[in-house]
């Protein structure tokens, strides 16, 4: 007997009526996304749970791949037995056994949501223990900080047995909240902002301002990179790639060097919006943080932020630089989010910009040249690819190891 | 044709080099380069260490590539004991390793380390009490040989392993360049801190290797240059040659779970058959010895003979190891082992890979009969 289901818990889905079974639906299909390459493991929806039936794949691998899921507050290893009272003890037994690490003390905690099961839980309990104490040595029971708890459920469909459980991801099934437009840059900041957007149920477009020659290859390269790293948490993500040179070229040559930042925000701002109302996005996400850096001020971003009435939401705006920094280190986005390659944002980057920018001249400004035309030009260049965690190359790179 | 020559080095499979021949052709740019072919071929080879390492059971920063099993024994040896001489000059190894172990070792001597050479018995293996009692205050690095080259033994590493992790002073590294395709260990089982590997022997290109080195554990490098590797092994990286040897563990290892009986089969068929014969005197022990490699000893006779004459009919086998066959030296593993001057003088090594047929072994043996008749016939005929 081996440990061949994982029970999947999801806390914040005490919600009601309908959006309960839309949630439940698309944590499911997260799941099974996730799981893709695990295809004899079996998603299935239980009340109030989900199980994993593993069918031969290892336990492990599955584990890791359900850990960074939006959606799930809890998950274990699980055996499941039949609802005979024998082989519930014996299956108890097992688990205990095989399960990893101190188990000097246990308890054990049964649930009988099957009334028809002849054994009442306060019996259960007893009969299990002891049962695992005839069958162990130097094993006591402690039912206040047992090393390990037993977990035992009778359903109707069986009984299912768990030792300990691991702590999910929490957050929303990404999906559930809609659809965002995630600025991202190539630094630290973007990627943990589309990485909360994801935690509450927002599913997102990236989208990426791309100078060439003036930013290379590399750069862009790492913005795919890190759009892959975000897929881990909820499926495949599109990447709008939006040629930005001659937007930029415009506004170094039109522009006072003072303003040009506040104008390039503005810009890039604009087309976001576009995008984003092409393709049904409700909101746009950045990685803006309060006072950060020149173009954070709050003037800046009153400045910035009046070219659209699309709700910008600010998952970063009030944290610390360092408390970003571990989240981008703990989502794996932080190593490559420090590689040295220039993006769009720091060429062409005057030593002067005016830290409070009015709306007034901003306005001015931009009145003594046409940009619509260049605005128009480059959105309808954008390059727009789906970035699952592995793309075409890296297949055919794949068929070569 | 029959190659029996295994563990010299193997034939690279098909697919292998159709990898090689892609990565080589098709990534061609330097992964340190900024542009587009330069940043795909650094893909490349970060996929290729992913692999390697998932299918060693290790993390990607644990691999360093190199160019085979030499380097990588160098590299692993004279780190340490660059890295770590002010701790102790004591280092431990046994008296069956590869030229490209002892050697090393004995380079280090000329710098002022001291070395003791853990013995072995007559199986040609090393005990984990002989090289529990070899430690001292000052030892700073132990070095086992996996599967030995000529003989096949395997050495009891995981055993040897669990001793060492008592002394936290010192490294323990193995010499995995037999075991690596066939008999693959788990480091981590093993409390292994380095292990050498080296492509060519599964199936590979020669020219590829890799060095598993513990996270946390601190080398001096061989080389200095522009920092690829983590510094270890600076120089352009040869992502063709890692990828053909990430196709080549890959394929080995699904090959073997469906071959590894049948060459236990072949194996006690040439065990057999080699017992039977009446010259022969088998030096590979019966128990615990590695799948693919058998090595036989035929008093009196000179190997170069019996493998010249096999070779004209189409069999091709080794005397002693590659490494040191073409010098008229008797076997130094086999002298180890205490069997004999006379043993180690006529030692022939016959070597099996996932390739090797049934037939191969059967067709083989006949052949070596004949041989050996032919040869008795001409030694006769002097005697007498």
């Amino acid at each position: 007997m081996r440990y061949d289901h994982i029970l999947v818990r999801y806390g914040e889905l005490a919600l009601k009526g309908k959006n309960r079974n839309d949630f439940e639906k698309r944590l499911r299909r997260n799941i099974q996304h996730a799981l893709r390459s695990h295809s004899s493991c079996k998603v299935k929806r239980t009340y109030g749970r989900m199980v994993i039936e593993l069918r031969g794949e290892e336990p492990g691998p599955v584990m890791e791949k359900i850990k960074p899921i939006f959606g799930i507050s809890s998950f274990s290893l699980a055996m499941k037995s039949p609802n005979e009272f024998d082989e519930i003890k014996e299956t108890a037994l097992q688990a205990f056994e095989q399960t990893e690490g101190r188990k000097d003390t246990f308890k054990v905690s049964a649930r009988r949501s099957y009334k028809s099961f002849p054994v009442r839980s306060q019996d259960l309990n007893k009969e299990i223990g002891a049962h695992i104490l005839r069958n162990t040595e130097d094993v006591r029971v402690d039912v206040h900080h047992p090393d390990v708890e037993v977990t035992v459920e009778v359903r109707e469909q069986g009984t299912y047995i768990t030792c300990g459980r691991t702590q999910g991801a929490g957050g929303l099934p990404v999906g559930t909240a809609g659809k965002v437009a995630l600025m991202l840059s190539g630094g630290i900041d973007s990627p943990v902002a589309g990485y909360l957007a994801m935690k509450r149920g927002a599913e997102i477009e990236a989208v990426h301002f791309h100078s060439p020659p003036f930013t290379n290859e590399r750069a862009r390269k790492k913005v795919e990179d890190l759009t892959k790293v975000l897929t881990r948490f909820g499926g495949p993500i599109t990447l709008h790639v939006v040629p930005f040179t001659e937007l930029q070229q415009a506004i170094h040559k039109e522009i006072p060097s003072n303003y040009a930042m506040t104008i390039m925000r503005r810009m890039m701002l604009r087309i976001t919006e576009r995008l984003a109302q092409a393709r049904h996005m409700k909101a746009i996400v950045n990685g803006e943080s309060l006072g950060q850096v020149a173009s954070q001020t709050l003037e800046s971003m009153y400045t910035i932020n009046e070219v659209t009435n699309t709700p910008i939401l600010r998952p970063l705006v009030t944290m610390d630089k360092q408390e970003v920094v571990d989240i981008s280190k703990g989502i794996e986005t932080y190593s490559i989010s420090i590689l040295p390659y220039e993006d769009c944002c720091t060429i062409f980057l005057p030593d002067d910009s005016v830290t409070k920018p009015r709306r007034d001249k901003a306005a001015y400004f931009e009145e003594g040249f046409d940009f619509e035309p260049l605005i128009k030009d480059a959105i309808n260049r954008v390059e727009t690819v789906k970035m699952e965690e592995k793309a075409a190359i890296e297949e055919e790179m794949d068929d070569l190891l | 044709m029959v190659y029996l020559d295994n563990s010299a080095t193997t034939k690279p499979w098909p697919a292998v080099m159709k990898s090689y021949e892609q990565a080589a052709v098709s990534y061609f740019g330097n992964p340190s380069s900024l542009h587009r072919l330069g940043s795909d071929a650094e893909t490349l080879l970060k996929k290729a260490r992913e692999s390697l390492a998932s299918l060693l059971q290790v993390k990607s920063e644990e691999l360093i590539f190199t160019s085979g099993g030499t380097e990588g024994n160098n590299l692993a040896i004279k780190g340490i004991a660059l890295q770590h001489q002010n701790r102790g000059k004591h280092i431990i190894t046994s008296s069956v390793e590869h030229p490209s172990v002892k050697e090393a070792f004995s380079d280090l001597q000329a710098f002022g380390f001291e070395v003791t050479y853990v013995p072995v018995d007559k199986e040609g293996k090393v005990h984990p009490d002989e090289v529990e009692k070899a430690i001292r205050q000052d030892t700073i690095l132990v070095s086992i040989i996996h599967v030995n080259n000529e003989m096949g033994t395997i050495q009891p590493i995981e055993e040897i392993g669990n001793r060492l992790k008592k002394y936290p002073k010192l490294y323990f590294h193995t010499d995995h360049v037999q075991g690596a395709g066939l008999l693959p260990l788990n480091f981590q089982d093993c409390y292994v801190d380095m292990a050498t590997i080296s492509g060519h022997k599964f199936h590979g290109l020669k020219g590829t290797g890799l060095l598993y080195k513990r996270e946390g554990v601190v080398l001096s490098p061989l080389f200095h240059g522009g920092g690829q590797e983590q510094e270890l092994r600076p120089g352009t990286e040869n992502v063709p040659g890692v990828v053909a040897m990430a196709k080549a563990l890959r394929l080995t290892r699904e090959q073997l779970q469906s071959n590894s009986n049948r060459l236990v089969t072949m194996k006690d068929y040439l065990m057999d058959s080699l017992l039977n014969l009446e010259e022969a005197k088998v030096n590979t022990p019966i128990e615990s010895s590695a799948m693919h490699i058998v090595n036989v000893s035929f008093p009196g006779m000179k190997p170069e003979v019996i493998v010249q004459s096999l070779t004209k009919r189409g069999f091709h086998i080794s005397t002693k190891s590659a490494c040191s066959s073409k010098l008229e030296e008797p076997s130094e593993v086999i002298q180890a082992a205490g069997l004999g001057l006379e043993r180690a003088k006529s030692a022939v090594r016959i070597s099996l890979s996932i390739d090797t047929e049934e037939q191969d072994v059967k067709e083989f043996v006949d052949q070596l009969k004949e041989t050996l008749t032919e040869m008795n016939k001409v030694l006769g005929a002097k005697r007498s």
